[in-house]
């Protein structure tokens, strides 16, 4: 098989999602927001729900997700994007509603509106992307933040006594008897893409069969804000984010595990 | 049918907006105000014409579920009380940026701060003045009576889905807490998903059924991009000042004095005109219905008419700028106002129209202008 036959579609192993626009990602190389978007795709594409599908937009790096979603998008205020959420599905209850948020809008500023949709079981997907860092302003210490962790608001690394535990958000909301599934997954190789991908689909699934609320997180990276390159980065979230936020299912059909 | 009944102001613009055939409410209780969420969540509005009530876990969360639903072209709305709005100001914001049309509705009590839960007019310049952040404006509705608390929810809604933006109510702790007869309209059915989609399908983000997908922002990075979605909006506004300005003139043809006062105010404003008129003195009173746009060229025309104007509201004296800007300094105009919770009477009304405009006015300047206030 020659170079012109391998990209040949039908040949392709691998590729952007149609339901990516081609606008050119404004994401930092490396990162792995652009990976979790397209499984997003992916998975509402293979599932033919695109037409019905509103999908709301956070307030940090991925504000511009509906510049790469070709779906129906709203843009949220910071952390709002679950009570957004809310409102579309209980007034369109046979759409599928999803939230994309990072860690500084859904566990810091958005904490009431994330606990008080998964505490009343909205009928909604909530995508997670937990880097422990924030990314659009520059670097800032997150909720989630490891301890030691050096950031431009934690320039001697995180201080427990002064500045608090990392937040493990996912393991919170999973005590709510509201939500049904909760999951933490990551997207740095192809397998736990395919993991993730997976668990976005149960999501999804789950809005169809009207089960309740899904949180699926995706432990990822940030090399710009963590200051290494992409590989390094990857490195070092499998060696110390991994161990804090373990991969894996928490909550499975309403059950913890 | 339409129907008469005694009914408190909030129950009658929480009825209301059942027979209005709206969509959905999103709420949080405070007082003054909180038997509107009170009285949806006992009529069940969602067996009586399918509209979704939810109490939500603060006025922010209220704000945004109200910016989601409206971002899909339902028709929804909000109320809270002063504080509650302050909470809200930040969604309202977003809501005007990304050209939402949505009714926010505020009971208003005294502040600053948690102040009291007693009548107030104290959120004149949050309403009209932009309140959140940003160049944007509300187009702002004055109830008087419990009639209009109800009348108004479908004037409101009207003015939002002519020019895709929110819309207050700026109603009072009294006007809310009074109960009045009111003649309530008959019950509209409510919009069905395909006709929203086939209304609103060029905007609404409904999912991308057979078009191409919708997007709703406040955000434009691009300067130029920004610099036009301001001047769009500000074409609105100037609209919404040429087409919708509403306004009440009462007894103002033969007046020689006049008081400006909107809500509870212009209420107790009517019965110092009467008191007056019984002493002979010619006295008028102008009620602004809309606050913004407010009557700027009416009350620059009666300046060459009337010998002075009284601003009377329940605050320390904010209209009165805009009665002041409006007159451009033909004749004199004072404040008068209790706060607090106070009430004015008519006669304390009256007695300060005497003191302030008819014996001692004067065009004043900054410098020898004291307080207004008891």
């Amino acid at each position: 098989m020659d170079v012109l036959d391998i990209i040949k579609p039908e040949n392709q192993v691998f590729c952007k999602s149609k339901l990516m626009t081609d606008t050119a990602l404004s994401y930092c190389p490396g990162c792995g927001h652009g990976t979790a978007h397209n499984l997003t795709m992916e998975v509402i594409d293979e599932m033919g729900i695109s037409e019905d599908v509103i999908g709301v937009a956070p307030v940090g790096c991925s504000v511009l997700a509906y510049d790469f979603m070709n779906i129906d998008m709203t843009q949220a205020a910071h952390g709002r994007a679950p009570a957004v959420a809310t409102a579309i599905a209980r007034t369109w209850p046979e759409k599928y509603v999803f939230t994309y948020q990072g860690d500084g809008d859904l566990a810091a500023i958005g904490t009431a509106e994330t606990i008080h949709a998964c505490n009343r079981g909205e009928n909604i997907v909530i995508i997670f992307v937990n880097n422990g860092i924030y990314g659009m302003t520059g670097g800032q210490m997150a909720p989630t933040t490891l301890e030691g962790m050096r950031t431009s608001t934690s320039p001697y690394g995180r201080e427990i006594e002064t500045m608090g535990s990392p937040l493990k958000m996912t393991e919170l909301i999973a005590n709510l008897p509201g939500v049904h599934y909760v999951t933490r997954q990551a997207v740095h190789t192809h397998k736990h893409a395919r993991k993730a991908k997976k668990a976005i689909k149960k999501a999804f699934e789950n809005v169809r069969l009207k089960k309740g609320l899904s949180f699926v997180e995706i432990v990822s990276n940030c090399n710009s804000g963590w200051k290494m390159n992409p590989i390094e980065s990857n490195d070092w979230m499998v060696e110390n984010m991994f161990p804090y936020f373990p991969l894996g299912d928490i909550k499975v059909d309403g059950k913890l595990k | 049918m339409s129907e008469l009944k005694l009914m408190k102001g909030n129950e009658a613009l929480a009825e209301a907006a059942i027979r209005a055939g709206i969509d959905a409410y999103f709420g949080y209780p405070i007082t003054p105000q909180s038997e509107v969420i009170e009285y949806l969540m006992t009529e069940r509005p969602e067996k009586r014409t399918g509209m979704v009530v939810l109490q939500a876990e603060s006025e922010i969360a209220a704000i945004n579920m109200v910016y989601g639903a409206a971002s899909t072209g339902k028709r929804v709305m909000t109320s809270s009380s002063s504080p509650g709005i302050s909470l809200k100001l930040e969604g309202i914001s977003y809501l005007a940026g990304a050209e939402l049309p949505a009714v926010i509705v505020n009971v208003v009590r005294g502040g600053p701060g948690l102040g009291t839960i007693q009548p107030s007019q104290a959120d004149y310049f949050q309403s009209v003045k932009g309140g959140g952040h940003g160049d944007y404006k509300l187009y702002v509705l004055a109830p008087s009576s419990v009639q209009e608390m109800s009348d108004f929810i479908e004037d409101a809604f009207d003015i939002a889905f002519k020019y895709r933006a929110p819309v207050l109510i700026l109603s009072d702790g009294l006007i809310g807490q009074m109960m009045e007869k009111v003649v309530l309209k008959d019950q509209k059915e409510r919009m069905t998903n395909e006709a929203i989609i086939e209304k609103y399908g060029d905007w609404a983000t409904t999912g991308k059924k057979g078009r191409e997908r919708n997007i709703i922002t406040s955000l434009d990075l691009e300067s130029e991009k920004m610099e036009a979605k301001v001047r769009k909006l500000m074409k609105k506004y100037e609209r919404m000042e040429k087409e919708d300005l509403r306004y009440e003139k009462i007894l103002c043809d033969d007046a020689e004095y006049l008081i400006v006062a909107y809500g509870s105010s212009a209420r107790i404003g009517q019965k110092a005109v009467e008191l007056a008129r019984e002493k002979g003195l010619k006295v008028g009173l102008l009620r602004p219905i809309t606050l913004f746009p407010f009557p700027k060229q009416q009350l620059f025309e009666l300046a060459d008419q009337v010998k002075g104007i009284l601003s009377v509201e329940l605050n320390a004296g904010q209209m009165v700028e805009d009665v002041r800007l409006s007159v451009e300094h033909k004749v004199p105009v004072e404040h008068f106002g209790r706060t607090g919770g106070i009430i004015h009477t008519p006669e304390e009304i009256l007695e300060a129209l005497e003191q302030k405009i008819i014996k001692n006015g004067r065009i004043r300047h900054h410098k020898t202008r004291e307080s207004s206030i008891l």
